[in-house]
């Protein structure tokens, strides 16, 4: 790849394709011989529907996937994919897959992570993977509370959750996964939800092709330890006058034509959500995934608030970056190349010698130095 | 040269101390690589404090080189200084100590100003006092002559100050007759774009050498005749250089890309900086987020089909724990390099020590066995790190490389080895399916082993038909899903542990050095304590005693014949730079008693201490005393 190109290609467009002729791929390509052992109700099992169905659109050589995971109810994700998959260590996936990333563009590798797993135990990899730009896809299964450790409160639950490490209710603020992003220069941010098969495919799409770290927050029910969780934002009557649906050059809206919510610049020049019949029209912002200063898009990302009366979900952030692994791999390949190509044994011979070396004869003596002036 | 005498010498040591700031190590650095290329052997201690830039003048900041060059073989960056070149007062009083009677004092009377002397505590200039008179003092006004040397160039004062550590150079180099063409070649690389700087470095360097030719105060230099070497092209080569190169070389024998994930740490930070400029042998290196992310990304590079290396220390070796315990239990490739140094916690961090080992065997999680080695000497990194290599890929373990900051940063003379003549790596990627379902389809099982390695299949995405999932969790055997059977976690936890002594297999025996074949102790020592064992053991035989000698490059496992040799003995004597640790082992392995000698000054062992430590083993070793060896105080002892 050109530097030129670097940072404006597909997210896929080194992993191969099927051939032509090829059998087109089914949701059973992808689903693993394995039973999958979530909680009945877990949000889970529809994520995991949804990516088995998705997978075949893109097309891909199913052995160039690679799934990788942290530890947590979610993480088991990889386990029921029929691709291949790393089940790793608590937080670390994102530096695992880094290092996958970095030495083979030839795969479409997705990191499967938790709020604990990502934004507590992982959190230094999390914002280092977004800051370099990895083409990785991560997935942040945010049920905002422990699951596979029974029920203690997480980094993104409510401040004073009752959980049995907090009898009297938690004292610490949580992350706005989204916002968290943003502020560590990610280049793609997008948020769905676990029930919402339509929404979250063309977000798992638009992620898939984005070329870089994709961090992809999906609201998921915990139906054990934190059910309802988002219920405000699943129910048929109150999800449409909560979510403020994110869609590219449109003014961002919730609610019916009756009773339509706008997203609108105040004087101060922050943000709010009004009535549409209130709105001044020339303060009804549109949404941009694309401008480069994230300013507005994390302006949106603040618009939730504890009792979720409105909520953003869709891309906030869509802007073409270099990606670490494509600059990682064009320094070695210009190095190689401008070296003369491939290492030949003498370059190696050369490499060990140095610029100075001495040469001792059969009688013990000391023969010629070479000195090379560097 | 001027009708001055010149004396013959079997063989000097040579102290550089100054300020941190003097550039002690590269003058050091620079004088050992024309001692190398007038073939000599040598061996090279560097010895530095932590802080970059300790407060001038005081004790602290005291940064030192040591060389040891001599016409014969040289095991030891040597005891005793027999020349201290001390660029201030606290370089003076800080190595003084270490002076035998007799030995040359080289002073910069410019730093001897009542506010340096009053830092380091002097109540009288040492150079008046009389303080100094069992010693050879050269004091001249070091900073002064090459301040006046660069009178004519365009720089400051300060600027000019700071090319003093040439002039030593010169001058020592006069001394000694070295040559200068290779320091030469160096300044004019790393000063090439700044014209008056290179200048003033090679007038300085110039000028240090014409003083002495010319002051009476210099009446004679020395030679030092080269060392009888096995034939071949040398070079002189550091720990952390050799580590680098071997893990590039090593790659390559194995037929898969280099990929490092390192976080700097002393003294384990110039090999990431080495491998950093290997770009064009095709070595990927990343500086990641931290030790865990380091030894992340090269595991993850594994399992793409990479040779994942991570270097380090032992505080990052206790980070990375759990994810080598992971490489454990995923069965890939893993070459993890612990330059140790002083601990606990953050302990020493530019000083030696061989305190990790136990940490190595087991520092991590559940029954975690990893393959562990270490090389004996700088040179050795080189063939260490392409073994840590072979057994990482031959055996897919991860596999613990303990060098330590006396290695690292040591150097000595290296017969570059002919690629042709390093060993062959076989190294095989699964393509295909390795076993048949019951209804007759062809499937894959990621951990259906190798009978004779007992590894099991490196099958790296992107290879059709393979596809496959593994993790921490315990792996069913062959299929490798997961399973919380008891008796194939049983099963699991003993083929992993099979796996690894069965490492021994591929390694040869230890091989001992017992000329006589009667003696009654063997002194048996790993890592970078060869040198100093072997100069003591030579010495000990020199006055007569009988003493045997080994070296353990493998640790885990030991090498096949180690019981026996350990029973072979009267006496097991094992110097250690720890309170204990390979002894533990032995013990607990082999119910064989071992005697330790140990110490733990983040200082490699001096010869000296070591004859007397061996010296002790054979008295004691004999119920009835005998004289073949000289006695020892028993106030020398140690531990």
């Amino acid at each position: 790849m050109t530097t030129q190109a670097i940072g404006h290609t597909h997210g896929l467009a080194q992993v191969p394709l099927l051939e032509p002729g090829e059998p087109k791929q089914t949701k059973k390509d992808f689903t693993s011989d394995q039973e999958v052992r979530w909680c009945p109700g877990c949000g889970d099992y529809a994520v995991l529907a949804t990516m088995q169905g998705f997978l075949p659109e893109l097309g891909l050589k199913r052995e160039n996937i690679v799934f990788i995971s942290g530890i947590g109810c979610s993480s088991r994700f990889p386990y029921y994919m029929n691709t291949y998959g790393v089940h790793s260590i608590h937080g670390r996936a994102p530096a695992i897959a880094t290092g996958l990333a970095v030495s083979r563009p030839d795969l479409s590798i997705w990191v499967i992570t938790g709020d604990g797993d990502a934004l507590s135990i992982g959190g230094n990899h999390l914002i280092h993977a977004l800051r370099r730009n990895v083409n990785l896809k991560i997935l942040l299964f945010n049920n905002r509370i422990y699951g596979l450790t029974k029920g203690q409160y997480s980094p993104t639950s409510e401040v004073g959750k009752v959980t049995k490490s907090t009898p009297l209710g938690s004292v610490d603020t949580p992350f706005n996964p989204v916002s968290l992003a943003l502020g560590a220069e990610a280049s793609f941010v997008a948020r769905t939800l676990d029930s919402d098969r339509k929404h979250l495919s063309e977000v798992l799409r638009r992620a898939a092709e984005h070329r870089g770290t994709a961090l992809v927050e999906i609201y998921q029910n915990c139906p054990i330890f934190n059910d309802g969780a988002f219920a405000v934002l699943k129910d048929p009557e109150q999800a449409p006058m909560r979510l403020l649906r994110l869609t590219d050059g449109e003014p961002i809206t919730a609610g019916t034509d009756a009773e339509e919510s706008v997203v609108v610049r105040t004087d101060a020049g922050s943000l709010e959500v009004v009535p549409r019949a209130e709105a001044d029209p020339s303060r009804i912002i549109r949404h941009d995934p694309h401008a480069t200063d994230p300013s507005q898009q994390f302006a949106i990302a603040r618009l939730d608030g504890p009792s979720m009366a409105h909520v953003p979900v869709g891309i906030f952030r869509d802007v073409a970056r270099p990606t670490y692994d494509d600059l990682v791999r064009a320094q070695v390949d210009d190095a190689v190349s401008s070296g003369g190509g491939t290492p030949t044994d003498d370059d190696i011979a050369a490499l060990l010698a140095g610029p100075d070396t001495w040469t001792v004869s059969d009688r013990g003596a000391v023969g010629e130095h070479q000195t090379a002036r560097a | 040269m001027s009708g001055k005498q010149v004396k013959q010498l079997d063989r000097v040591v040579i102290r550089f101390a100054g300020d941190s700031g003097d550039g002690m190590q590269l003058t050091g650095a620079r004088f050992t690589s024309d001692t190398a290329l007038l073939g000599n052997d040598l061996s090279t201690l560097p010895n530095f404090p932590a802080e970059i830039r300790a407060p001038q003048g005081t004790l602290p900041g005291v940064s030192s080189f040591q060389l040891h060059f001599a016409d014969h073989d040289v095991l030891t960056p040597g005891d005793a200084p027999d020349v201290l070149v001390a660029m201030n007062p606290a370089a003076l009083k800080a190595n003084l100590r270490d002076l035998p009677r007799g030995a040359t004092v080289i002073v910069d009377t410019d730093e001897f100003s009542k506010r340096n002397l009053a830092k380091v505590g002097y109540a009288a200039n040492p150079l008046e006092d009389g303080s100094l008179e069992s010693f050879h003092v050269h004091a001249l006004g070091l900073t002064s002559i090459t301040v006046a040397a660069l009178v004519d160039l365009d720089l400051t004062r300060k600027e000019k100050e700071r090319a003093k550590n040439m002039f030593a150079l010169g001058l020592l180099s006069w001394m000694y007759h070295r040559p200068t063409d290779g320091t030469e070649s160096f300044l004019h690389a790393k000063f090439g774009r700044s014209p008056e700087l290179l200048a003033a470095n090679l007038t300085a360097l110039h000028a240090g050498w014409n003083y002495g030719e010319t002051t009476e105060d210099f009446a004679v230099s020395y030679e030092v005749a080269p060392a009888p070497m096995p034939s071949g092209l040398y070079r002189n080569i550091t720990g952390n250089t050799a580590l680098a190169y071997g893990l590039v070389v090593g790659a390559r024998r194995a037929g898969r890309p280099l990929v490092l994930g390192s976080y700097p740490i002393t003294p384990a930070s110039d090999v990431l900086h080495t491998l950093s400029g290997l770009k064009r042998f095709g070595v990927t290196t990343m500086q990641c987020e931290d030790e865990i992310a380091g030894v992340g990304a090269a595991l993850g590079a594994s399992f793409g089909g990479a040779v994942g290396v991570t270097t380090t220390s032992g505080p990052g070796v206790a980070l990375k724990s759990e994810t080598i315990g992971l490489a454990v239990s995923l069965e890939l490739p893993l070459v993890v390099c612990d330059i140790q140094r002083g601990g606990p916690s953050t302990g020493l961090p530019t000083k030696t020590e061989q305190s990790d080992l136990l940490q190595a065997m087991f520092g991590r999680n559940g029954e975690a066995p990893v393959a562990v080695v270490a090389p004996c000497s700088p040179a050795d990194n080189f063939t260490m790190a392409l073994e840590a290599v072979r057994i990482a890929t031959t055996y897919r373990t991860p596999v613990l490389l303990l060098s330590d900051g006396y290695l690292a940063n040591g150097s000595e003379p290296w017969r570059i080895p002919a690629l042709a003549d390093l060993p062959e790596m076989h190294v095989q990627l699964a393509t295909e399916p390795n076993t048949i379902t019951g209804d007759g389809v062809p499937a894959f099982q990621p951990y259906l082993r190798d009978p004779q390695t007992l590894a099991r299949p490196w099958a790296v995405p992107g290879t059709p038909d393979l596809e496959h999932r593994i993790g921490g969790i315990e792996k069913a055997d062959g299929t490798g899903n997961i399973s919380y059977d008891p008796d194939n976690h049983d099963r699991m936890v003993h083929l992993r542990q099979a796996k690894i002594d069965g490492i021994a297999a591929s390694i040869g025996d230890l091989e001992v050095d017992d000329p006589t074949g009667d003696a009654d102790v063997l002194v048996l020592g790993w890592g970078s304590t060869y040198g100093p064992i072997t100069a003591a053991v030579r010495a000990v035989r020199a006055r007569g005693g009988t003493v045997a000698r080994a070296h353990l490059r493998h640790l885990n496992p030991f090498p096949a014949n180690t019981e026996k040799v350990l029973r072979g003995y009267r006496t097991v004597l094992v110097p250690e730079m720890n309170l204990g640790q390979l002894g533990l082992l032995l013990r607990a392995k082999f119910l064989v008693d071992v005697t330790g000698y140990n110490q733990v000054r983040g200082l490699p062992f001096s010869t000296s201490e070591l004859i007397e430590a061996i010296s002790t083993a054979i008295a004691a070793s004999q119920p009835a005393a005998t004289d073949s060896v000289a006695p020892v105080a028993p106030e020398q002892e140690a531990s």
